[in-house]
């Protein structure tokens, strides 16, 4: 492959992908594998990377270097944090999020999961499926990734054995059985493969002919592009709202644009439509980008909306289409994922800010806890501390317009921010 | 508010029809993700201001506030930190950007930071652009801004791959990579106190490519200095240094060594910043499709090739963020 064939055309797609597993799986040089292989990476890192190779006394690259953090992550020997990569293809752009292995797995897991379609969980080939392998796809089941990439890495230090890679295909399929992960459309694929020398991640590499199948670059190319799976029901958190007010231009003077991207659905020019939570109804009198004009408008866009009736609405409403509008609820139950250190008080309200809207919220009860690694639930003694996840009832002091998050990653989500210190706490899934 | 006056763009919106539905192509995600960025931070920040240098980044940032918010006036003004090192292309382009767009413009200078003795050079050659934290501070503080929007590229530098959306700054303007706010979804915490401040980096996700597709697809202007001209340059530490620079003032600064070859040599510019620190690189790239073709075939990084400032340490950039640079 070329650079040149290489160039981007303006009409690519995009997909975003998670890399889950340790140092010690060949997470980064799978990634390192991706970007030298794609030609991302330029002579001038390859120059650094290659001096340190040397000065460590390796005797080839050390593609897992092209990963390698910040000072304070390397005066530490830890990885601190989720670290977000880029490649192309000449068909698509990739945007990689990183998540180390170590400390505060699950905090950075489900942080890098949030945005990702597709998840590739790597197993070193002469382990098998590991209490971390259970983990990490317990987490991309949790958060809702729709596709999964068992990539069993290591296949040269087991002589390219298929037995082997049979074997671990069936144990993981079973735990996959277990858990459920199949369900909701989730497919799973396997791929054989050799991180340190290319083999089955761009180029096929001639030691696993026994593998016909895709290799990884080929599955994230023809993974489908979020939203395209399922229909889905239009969702519009307005954010802002466009008031010009032009005394010198007519046409403007009545202008009350509101501002948001399309979080779910579609819309068009003449839709019914119903704002929440006052549930007053209007229709679709214009949809505008900037000051083009657009038809219709698709999931995932930033657009403008006009609407034929004059009704209030404001920053954290939500226009929806009146067919298929959500009840607002002042109660929800919900995964929780605690990010803090600062364990979960049930004294205390925390905000919850859903989509653009933000409620004061009290906790009800906690109804048990999940064992990430065996997905067991637990009962819920004590308090929730940093990488604890479970099952929680919240009040709310303003209406939330919610849908359950395995129906909608968008308008299931929420993050629990702490009023007094303003972090971002935890992370929210609407159960059903 | 005040409306502007219907611009000059228009958009077409590129559409790759998949299985059932449409979805957006890659340039059009990442200009809806900046739009939806740029408006969180108007719908949660109370006093923000867009960084803007009349570089490329800040550019497109300007078309994605275009299409964030007319045919209402931007709900920030524009603000410049001027090191009064800058090329008066760039310069110019800035102020004439900033009229057409009839948006309100700051500049506030280091020159005036060094006046106040809230700046002091080691030496009067000394590149002023760490400097420019000071200075920003201090406008910060000026003008009680929450949030500051700016254009930096997560495919930069390493210290910026693990850079939030909205990243917290302190009451001392420091970055601390080991507590950030984790960021989900795309449910971004603008909140601060008083005296606190957000950085908000809507083109985070973006890449040089990206942005060189999005200015030739959206027909942007830019300063003549990105496109292949002729230039004055010495060679010196390895790379090529533009020599002999005239400023706005009439001053010139660069003044080659003794003994160093002035050669006029065709070059063009990749990054757009204090000219004591920002190198040229050799280019007959005269047009946006060339410079395309040139950022897809070129074997250096951005900042490589072209950022003396950044080769001091592996970790000047990390640092220079923890003190406050943007």
């Amino acid at each position: 492959m070329s650079k040149l064939e290489n160039l981007p055309a303006h009409t690519d797609s995009l997909l975003r992908f998670l890399t889950c597993g340790s140092v010690d799986d060949g997470k980064s040089t799978l990634i390192g594998r991706l970007l030298y292989d794609t030609k991302t990476i330029l002579a001038d890192t390859l120059t650094q990377i290659e001096r340190t190779s040397q000065k460590r006394g390796m005797e080839s690259v050390d593609l897992s270097l092209l990963t390698d953090g910040l000072q304070a992550e390397r005066e530490q020997g830890i990885t601190i944090d989720v670290a977000y990569r880029y490649f192309s293809t000449g068909t698509r752009k990739y945007i990689i999020a990183d998540a180390p292995g170590h400390e505060q797995y699950t905090r950075n897991m489900v942080t890098a999961a949030s945005t990702a379609n597709l998840a590739i969980i790597l197993i070193d080939a002469r382990k098998g499926v590991l209490t971390q392998t259970r983990r990490h796809s317990y987490l991309a089941q949790l958060v809702g990734i729709p596709h999964i990439v068992v990539a069993i890495n290591k296949m040269d230090l087991v002589d390219y054995s298929q037995a082997e890679f049979e074997r671990i295909r069936v144990t993981y399929l079973e735990f996959a059985e277990q858990i459920g992960l199949q369900r909701d459309g989730r497919d799973i694929s396997f791929v054989p493969m050799s991180a340190l020398n290319g083999d089955m991640i761009v180029d096929r590499g001639s030691a696993l002919s026994w593998y016909q199948g895709p290799t990884i670059l080929e599955l994230l190319e023809s993974t489908p592009p979020a939203h395209s799976e399922r229909t889905e029901p239009f969702r519009f958190p307005v954010q802002f709202v466009c008031r010009p007010h032009a005394s010198d231009n007519p046409e403007l003077h009545d202008f009350r644009g509101f501002m948001g991207r399309v979080e779910s659905g579609q819309i068009a020019v003449g839709d019914e439509v119903t704002a929440l939570p006052s549930g007053l109804n209007s229709r679709v009198k214009a949809i505008q980008l900037g000051n083009t004009v657009l038809g219709h408008a698709i999931t995932e866009q930033s657009i403008t909306l006009l609407l034929e009736d004059e009704i209030d609405i404001s920053r954290g409403d939500m226009i929806v289409k009146t067919a298929l509008a959500p009840a607002p609820v002042k109660q929800l139950n919900a995964m929780v994922c605690w990010l803090s250190e600062t364990p979960l008080s049930s004294a205390r309200t925390y905000i919850i800010r859903h989509t653009t809207r933000e409620s004061k919220a009290k906790v009800g009860s906690i109804a048990y806890k999940i064992d990430v690694n065996t997905r067991a639930q637990l009962p819920a003694e004590g308090s929730l501390g940093m990488n604890d996840i479970a099952s929680i009832s919240f009040k709310l002091a303003q209406p939330l317009m919610v849908d359950p998050y395995d129906v909608n990653r968008a308008t299931g989500a929420f993050i629990i921010i702490d009023e007094a210190t303003n972090n971002t706490v935890g992370a929210g899934m609407v159960q059903a | 508010m005040r409306a502007v006056d219907s611009s000059s763009f228009s958009t077409k919106i590129n559409m790759t029809t998949t299985l059932n539905q449409q979805t957006l192509s890659h340039l059009d995600w990442l200009e809806a993700e900046a739009i939806h960025i740029l408006r969180e931070v108007a719908g949660q920040c109370s006093n923000p201001v867009l960084l803007f240098s009349g570089g490329k980044d800040s550019l497109c940032i300007l078309r994605l506030a275009e299409k964030a918010f007319r045919p209402g006036r931007f709900p920030f003004p524009l603000m410049h930190i001027d090191t009064g090192h800058n090329y008066q292309e760039v310069i110019n382009f800035r102020d004439q950007r900033a009229a057409e767009l009839g948006e309100r413009l700051i500049v506030r200078s280091v020159e005036d930071s060094i006046k106040r003795g809230s700046v002091v050079l080691k030496s009067a050659d000394e590149s002023r652009n760490k400097h420019q934290s000071v200075t920003l501070l201090e406008a910060i503080e000026e003008f009680g801004f929450d949030c500051c929007i700016g254009g930096a590229r997560r495919d930069e530098e390493k210290a910026r791959a693990k850079e939030r959306i909205m990243s917290f700054r302190d009451e001392f303007g420091q970055w601390d990579p080991k507590n950030q706010r984790p960021e989900l979804w795309n449910l971004y915490n603008a909140r601060s106190h008083k005296g606190e401040n957000i950085r908000a980096f809507p083109i985070s996700n973006w890449t040089e490519m990206d942005v060189w597709q999005y200015i030739e697809r959206e027909k942007l202007g830019l300063p003549s200095i990105y496109f292949a001209h002729n230039r004055d340059i010495v060679m010196r530490n390895g790379g090529i240094f533009p020599v002999n620079v005239p400023l706005t003032n009439g001053e010139i600064i660069n003044q080659p060594k003794a003994g160093e070859e002035i050669v006029n040599m065709q070059v063009r510019f990749r990054t757009v910043g204090d000219i004591t620190c920002t190198a040229p690189v050799p280019s007959d790239a005269d047009s946006l499709s060339k410079i395309v073709v040139e950022t897809a075939t070129t074997t250096i990084t951005e900042r490589g090739a072209t950022r003396l400032d950044d080769q001091t340490s592996d970790a000047s950039m990390e640092q220079r963020k923890k003190e406050g640079y943007f």
